[in-house]
């Protein structure tokens, strides 16, 4: 895996961009026996532009919505040419391409048992685009098609269940990653993609520019939003479910590090109701650390 | 060998003779008895095929995509909304230079939701950058599928190719129909070898993101290969008569008893049928009909088009689809194909019918040929019934 | 006749990202470091290269100074320093 880096210099991703941070920290722990379906989104645009690819593994990219479909294909050449069980196959998308427009194409890949591993980046917004909200944006954010004005302050909803709806399907493995857990990430995808059928594993992708941070923050950031149990770090194996353990910071103090949730530090209520978000997560996940001496 | 069997199972016998890796299908009428063919025929293994039922047509579309990116020979079928939702699928695939076939079971297109035929699922993707045939017969719609493969998989080609069946018409018609040996398949249509495929071992990205520097070459190549197609089309119907025995002529366009003729019709698919016994009809009682059939709709064959009827005085074009607001999709091309030329016919009248499954019969034909006048027409509708044209809106 | 279908894998080094950098780059001090790799771990470049303790460095044709590396340096042997435009295009 050393000898030959999968995903190279010279994509044109922003700085400090947790996506393409994320894919090769993927793409390094699949290793070199995989193919890589893509969904459109930046991380396919910033890496594949023609003449160029940041690529080193075979990578298909073909439409907005359907890279779990394509891969499905891949997948199932694969097995008609008895080449499966050596080769891996990855489809990926953004948080829009996955839980919006490709939710219905990865539902029916989790359910026909395809030996795929499907990775969301989730930096929760239709960022390729400029920012828009998408089914994966948190309660209160500010986007461009959520914004804020007298008669809105934020997105209104929270974030769709996607790791919930993943297990739902009774698929073998579901995880949540983050950026700032590089090494966590790749455990995860090892784990993903030596266990056969479909997996899923999100991964929480701070964009600086749509998130409005320093781009040296990118990894305080992501973190921050799982010690304040907003992004919870679990897995389902099987259905079973383990959680990285926290003790959990008020949810300001990952608020209050990005210019997309400006708009809610002098509101109390509001920063009420993202700390009752948090809340709930780590009482479903059981993510509150047991002080112990 | 030769079967009484229905459409459907005739073409689903082609396609497993064309031993496709991958099929991928959604559940349509009139597309369904093709796929459950094939899904039982891999059920019972007698095609080594890995068959995946998907949830949408869009998928269907993808699936075969990504199988045929893999170097796998691939097939799907549909027909109508299918065909509609299948449709940037269906761009990304010409664009991207995979070598498909699809068989399309033409049906009309909702609303009012109709599941009978006309032909405005596969007129509607003319644009897509896929090769599209007309089979006028199942014996016609199952070879072309040997055809379309031969077609698609050519190296200078590599482009999609759409077989177009009526549907109900063809696809649930059954005929006599001569189901070819695998050896004479084989002999015909080699083993697909492709020219990029996704592997480990030679790693290459494909659908990448191109801009206005390279973009326009991409589309200029398609439209040139249309024209190798033009001159393709023709050599692989001289091989397939010598596999086969059977003559298509040229694939592109069929005469049928137009020495002499005052008046053509011009037509697409099954109800060419119809046209060739009302020609019999009436030349039998000395007049001077005939019948162009369009065998290739993409690439159209304008110069082949042009000269079938330079000599002839009246030609009408039969069409069973619309575009709304603009003229008939056939009539255009017809017209376009004898446009500015010194010789052409006096008159090019354009009739649509046969929408959403209204029966085209003889009657119809006769009529056509009865309105076919000096006076041009355009968009004239037959059968129509002005009865239905009285109600009131929201009545 | 075929257009531009595919390209060739890992040609992106072409483009010199490097050029985007308007601040700061990294200085890697190469003094403290213990060789724990986390700053080519978190590189969304990929362009930090090093396997020996204080022999890493940056390829600077690509880095676009984003200041990941300097902030999780445990030992602070890298640095964000102002951008020096003679420096850069020596570079």
């Amino acid at each position: 895996m050393d000898n030959k880096p999968l995903f190279i210099a010279g994509h044109t991703a922003c700085a400090g961009c947790g996506q393409s941070l994320a894919a090769r920290l993927v793409i390094e722990a699949a290793g070199a026996n995989t193919i890589v379906a893509n969904n459109t989104g930046c991380l396919e645009v910033f890496s594949t532009a023609f003449p160029e690819s940041a690529w080193n593994v075979p990578f298909i990219h073909s439409l907005f919505e359907n890279c779990a479909a394509v891969a499905s294909g891949v997948e199932a050449a694969l097995k008609f040419l008895g080449k499966k069980d050596t080769t891996n196959v990855i489809a990926q998308g953004g948080d829009g391409g996955t839980a919006d427009i490709g939710l219905q194409a990865l539902s029916g890949m989790w359910e026909r048992g395809h030996d795929i591993l499907y990775v969301c980046y989730d930096n929760e917004a239709y960022m390729n685009t400029g920012i828009q909200r998408s089914g994966l944006t948190p309660f209160a954010t500010n986007t461009t098609t959520s914004p804020i004005a007298e008669k809105s302050f934020g997105n209104p909803r929270p974030k769709k269940p996607m790791p919930e709806i993943a297990n739902a399907h009774g698929i073998p493995y579901v995880a949540t990653a983050s950026a700032g857990y590089p090494q966590d990430i790749q455990r995860k995808v090892k784990k993903a993609i030596s266990i056969k059928g479909p997996k899923y594993i999100q991964i929480h992708v701070p964009c600086p520019l749509g998130w409005r941070h320093e781009s040296a923050l990118t990894i305080d950031v992501a973190k921050l939003a799982v010690e304040t149990g907003l992004y919870p770090l679990i897995e389902y194996e099987n259905g079973k479910l383990t959680a990285r353990q926290i003790q959990p910071k008020p949810v300001e103090e990952y608020l209050k590090t990005q210019g997309r949730f400006k708009h809610i530090l002098n509101n109390p209520e509001a920063i009420k109701q993202v700390q009752e978000v948090a809340d709930r997560n780590i009482q479903k996940y059981g993510l509150r650390l047991e002080k112990s001496a | 060998m030769k079967e009484f069997i229905e459409g459907s199972r005739a073409v689903a016998e082609a396609v497993r003779l064309c031993k496709p890796g991958v099929i991928s299908a959604y559940p349509i009428t009139p597309q369904t008895h093709i796929v459950e063919e094939l899904a039982q025929m891999v059920a019972e293994g007698s095609l080594n095929s890995q068959f995946v039922n998907v949830e949408s047509e869009h998928s269907a579309a993808s699936v075969v995509l990504g199988a045929s990116a893999t170097g796998v020979r691939a097939y799907t079928a549909s027909s109508s909304q299918g065909i509609l939702l299948m449709c940037e699928v269906l761009f990304n695939i010409a664009g991207m230079r995979l070598p498909l076939v699809l068989t399309c079971a033409n049906r009309a297109i909702s609303a009012p939701i109709n599941i009978w035929n006309d032909q405005q699922d596969s007129i509607s993707m003319r644009d897509a950058g896929w090769v599209q045939i007309y089979a006028e017969n199942n014996q016609e719609a199952a070879d072309m599928h040997f055809i379309a493969y031969r077609l698609a998989e050519d190296k200078n080609i590599m482009l999609p190719v759409m077989v177009c069946m009526d549907g109900f018409i063809l696809t649930h018609g059954i005929e006599t129909v001569d189901i070819p040996k695998q050896e004479e398949v084989d002999k015909f249509l080699p083993v697909y070898s492709p020219l990029y495929k996704l592997d480990t071992a030679t790693p290459m990205t494909l659908g990448p993101l191109v801009g206005p520097d390279y973009y326009l070459e991409t589309r200029y190549a398609i439209q040139e290969t249309h024209k190798d197609v033009l001159t393709l089309l023709p050599k692989l119907a001289a091989d397939f008569k010598a596999v086969f025995g059977r003559d298509y002529k040229n694939l592109l366009i069929e005469e049928y008893r137009t020495e002499g003729a005052e008046k053509v019709i011009v037509a697409m698919g099954s109800v060419c049928g119809t046209v060739k016994t009302v020609v019999d009809q009436m030349r039998a009682k000395g007049k001077k009909v005939g019948l162009l059939r369009v065998v290739s709709y993409r690439p159209f064959p304008y110069q082949e088009v042009y000269q079938a009827l330079k000599d002839i005085p009246k030609v009408a074009v039969l069409d069973k689809s619309v575009s709304l607001g603009g003229y008939a999709p056939l009539a255009v091309e017809v017209k376009a194909a004898c446009y500015g030329k010194k010789k052409t016919p006096k008159v090019i009248s354009s009739f649509v019918a046969g929408l959403g499954g209204r029966d085209i019969t003889v009657e119809s034909i006769e009529e056509i040929y009865r309105r076919l006048t000096t006076k041009e027409v355009n968009l004239d509708f037959i059968d129509l019934k002005p009865e239905l044209l009285k109600e009131k809106y929201g009545q | 006749m075929f257009g531009p279908l595919t390209t060739k894998p890992g040609t992106s080094k072409a483009n010199k990202t490097g050029s985007w950098r308007v601040k700061s780059r990294p200085k890697f001090l190469q003094k403290n470091c213990i060789g724990c790799k986390m700053c080519t771990v978190v590189c969304p470049e990929n362009c930090i290269v090093g396997k020996e303790k204080n022999a890493y460095y940056c390829e600077y044709f690509f880095c676009k100074g984003c200041g990941l590396c300097a902030n999780i340096c445990p030992k602070k042997d890298i640095l964000m320093i102002e951008e020096d435009k003679e420096e850069k295009e020596k570079k």
